[in-house]
């Protein structure tokens, strides 16, 4: 099979920027010094990166829609639609995302669920599916957001109604519930964890801490979008939001978090605070909307006419929200400028831009939109990763963060522009 | 011999890489002519094989035609241990070159049968034609490759335990844990590389001062093996100022004066003319 080998580019590895080249065989990442002392042959085909930065491919855990289609709407042609959306993300440096389905009817999930199938990216069918992420209709109608109240359910049966509601878990990664309503802590999430293997994850809740405590108890990992749809920090009670200091829960366990760093949804210095007290548990999701990736204009998506304008997308006549429309790639570097932002006032002296600060932050943002969503799903070995033996779906980024290319399982899937063709950074002959 | 005296470290790793390139050069090495290298680990020959590296980026030097041989390997260690001698070569030099993977020749430390392992070593070495140049360090006991003290001066590759200096020296790279140093290894003898046509030795810092002093100033003893050397008709010494301060003023006025002579070994156009004088 043959060997490629990426060379004259910088890293991201072992949580920092190296310079060292990339080989792939067989859509993963090699080892190199395996291959020259056990294999004792050379790279096949070197590619010369132009001293670019290569980052793992974005993985996307809640996104609700993109490029003017919608996940929860039923459609003859959903399996189509998943596919182009699967396919024009990796323009956002994705290569693999969660088809995420907000609160529907029981008719919806039907139709729905079996329709979205796990499928392994490809240069020609895009980015991995990597399941879906059902957030709902399971959740408290106090922080229900844009959920539709006639579709909000408990669960007075515990998993029994989860079942008949959605059918089948299937091809479902992560759900998200609000712990607090009946059942669900002592009943519904053990055994969404332990018989189904799903990821459980806790938002568009009032709970309190406590409450929250003890659905990390009980199993639950991850924080839907922190601060928004739940209680906002409160020094007596600090809510879910004060599970990222919890002192209650086993040191052995990373709660993870999504933030929407799309400038809008989340103060830059909630950024940084959620990043000081728990980098680690951090997690970028677009929690995107079907207008994300639409040019500048008006749309119509069900039953709203939506307005895209410079970043934002609003219900035509008013100032409303309706939700992210910023790329994973620009939410990458939203929270790096977010980190930046707070270095600036830090010292007195004005600060001179060295060769370490050319590079600050850049670790700590791409890793939470690669290997920390891949940790969530238990897969970091295999996505979200340049270690050898990982699926070679990976990125090149210029020194501001901009997507340049996106390769998946080792091939190109998309680039920029023609200077990025892989054929015209083929070393053509090597002395 | 020839001694070769440089101002520091950085100085003699710029003075021996340039030898070295000049060496292979000046050999014209090709698909039917290939340059056999010897090749050291250890801390001295890390800025060499950077200059090195540079000469390749550069394209000074290309190790196409080259065929190199180590000097040894801990035996034991799995190969990639980030302490073997196969993981310091992979990072320190032959990712960054241009040699071909099955030129590349190092002793196995994991060998079901270490002494077939030697004994083909050195079968390997003959069939390439002998080996041109080289290259090595010497510890502060005076022991080159893994020959330590008392070692056979005609001895050839294979199996030695370690002497208890060298595994404490060498616990800091194992956690400081002694009981995680590998206890013996593979290497060439005294002999094997006296068989090269010619062997160059670095030595730098005043820990190496006295060994220096032993190897050159007294006579040939196997309690400090490098000095099996003396009897080499092409044996190059490159060393740093603070590696003399045992040696006698005499001996070092001697060699400086010649330095307008050994500096020819690195800038000269006429290659064959000068290798054979002054050794």
């Amino acid at each position: 099979m043959t060997i490629y080998r990426f060379r004259n580019c910088t890293l991201m590895r072992n949580h920092a920027l190296i310079i060292d080249d990339l080989w792939i065989r067989h859509g993963k990442i090699i080892d190199p010094e395996k291959i020259f002392f056990d294999e004792k042959i050379q790279a096949d085909i070197e590619y010369d990166c132009q001293g670019v930065l290569i980052a793992p491919g974005y993985i996307d855990l809640q996104i609700n829609g993109a490029f003017g289609h919608d996940f929860s709407s039923p459609n003859e042609v959903n399996e189509n639609i998943l596919i182009d959306v699967a396919r024009k993300l990796t323009s956002h440096g994705v290569t693999a995302f969660l088809p995420t389905i907000v609160s529907s009817s029981i008719d919806t999930y039907k139709i729905l669920l079996p329709k979205y199938k796990r499928q392994v990216g490809s240069a020609k069918d895009g980015a991995t599916i990597l399941g879906i992420h059902i957030e709902g209709p399971f959740l408290n109608e106090d922080k229900r957001g844009a959920h539709r109240t006639d579709f909000l359910r408990e669960s007075p049966h515990g998993i029994e109604d989860l079942l008949s509601c959605y059918g089948s878990f299937d091809n479902v990664s992560i759900v998200t519930i609000a712990p607090e309503i009946p059942n669900m802590i002592e009943n519904v999430i053990p055994i969404l964890i332990e018989k189904y293997g799903l990821i459980v994850s806790i938002g568009h809740s009032m709970a309190s801490l406590d409450i929250g405590e003890r659905a990390i108890c009980s199993g639950a990992r991850f924080i839907t979008h922190l601060f928004n749809a739940m209680l906002p920090f409160h020094h007596r009670d600090p809510g879910l939001v004060g599970l990222l200091t919890s002192h209650r829960l086993p040191a052995t366990i990373v709660i993870h978090y999504g933030l929407i760093v799309d400038g809008i949804h989340t103060h830059s210095a909630a950024v940084r605070l959620a990043h000081r007290v728990h980098p680690q548990g951090l997690v970028l999701v677009t929690d995107a909307v079907p207008a994300l990736g639409l040019p500048d204009g008006i749309y119509r998506m069900g039953a709203d006419e939506i307005v895209v304008e410079k970043k934002r997308a609003t219900i035509a006549g008013t100032q409303t929200l309706c939700g992210s429309i910023a790329s994973l790639a620009e939410c990458v570097q939203n929270m790096r400028q977010a980190l930046l932002d707070g270095e600036i006032n830090k010292s007195n002296e004005k600060k001179i831009f060295d060769d370490k600060d050319k590079n600050k932050f850049i670790v700590e943002s791409i890793e939470a939109a690669t290997v920390h969503p891949a940790s969530v799903l238990h897969i970091e070995n295999q996505k979200g990763t340049l270690s050898f033996g990982a699926d070679a779906d990976f990125i090149l980024l210029d020194d501001k963060l901009n997507v340049l290319s996106t390769f998946i399982a080792g091939e190109q899937a998309w680039t920029v522009n023609d200077k990025w063709l892989i054929n015209n950074l083929h070393i053509k002959s090597y002395q | 011999m020839r001694l070769v005296i440089t101002k520091d470290y950085d100085e003699m790793t710029e003075w021996s890489a340039r030898y070295i390139k000049k060496r292979i050069i000046d050999f014209k090495p090709g698909p039917n002519h290939y340059f056999v290298l010897g090749l050291p680990t250890g801390s001295t020959p890390l800025g060499i094989y950077k200059k090195l590296v540079k000469f390749v980026k550069t394209k000074e030097l290309s190790f196409k035609y080259v065929i190199t041989f180590n000097m040894d390997e801990y035996v034991g260690l799995p190969r990639d241990h980030p302490e073997s001698y196969h993981s310091y070569m992979w990072n320190n030099f032959f990712k960054h070159i241009d040699i071909e993977p099955n030129n590349v020749h190092i002793l196995d430390g994991n060998a079901t049968d270490l002494v077939h392992e030697c004994n083909e070593f050195e079968r390997a070495i003959k069939e390439s034609g002998g080996i041109e140049l080289f290259v090595g360090g010497i510890g502060p006991d005076g022991h080159i490759a893994f020959n330590e003290p008392g070692s056979s001066l005609v001895s050839r590759t294979r199996v030695k335990t370690l002497a208890q200096d060298t595994i404490i020296a060498n616990a800091r790279f194992f956690d400081n844990d002694i009981t995680k140093v590998p206890t013996s290894a593979l290497t060439v003898g005294v002999g094997t590389v006296m068989d090269a046509r010619e062997v160059l030795i670095l030595i730098s810092g005043t820990s190496k001062a006295y060994a220096l002093h032993m190897a050159i100033e007294e006579g040939v003893n196997h309690m400090w093996t490098v000095s099996a050397f003396q009897n080499h008709s092409r044996f190059l010494c490159v060393c740093d100022e603070d590696a003399t301060m045992e040696l006698k003023v005499k001996t070092v006025r001697y060699f400086k004066g010649l330095m307008s002579v050994h500096s020819q070994l690195i800038n000269g156009n006429d290659h064959s003319s000068l290798l054979h004088t002054e050794n």
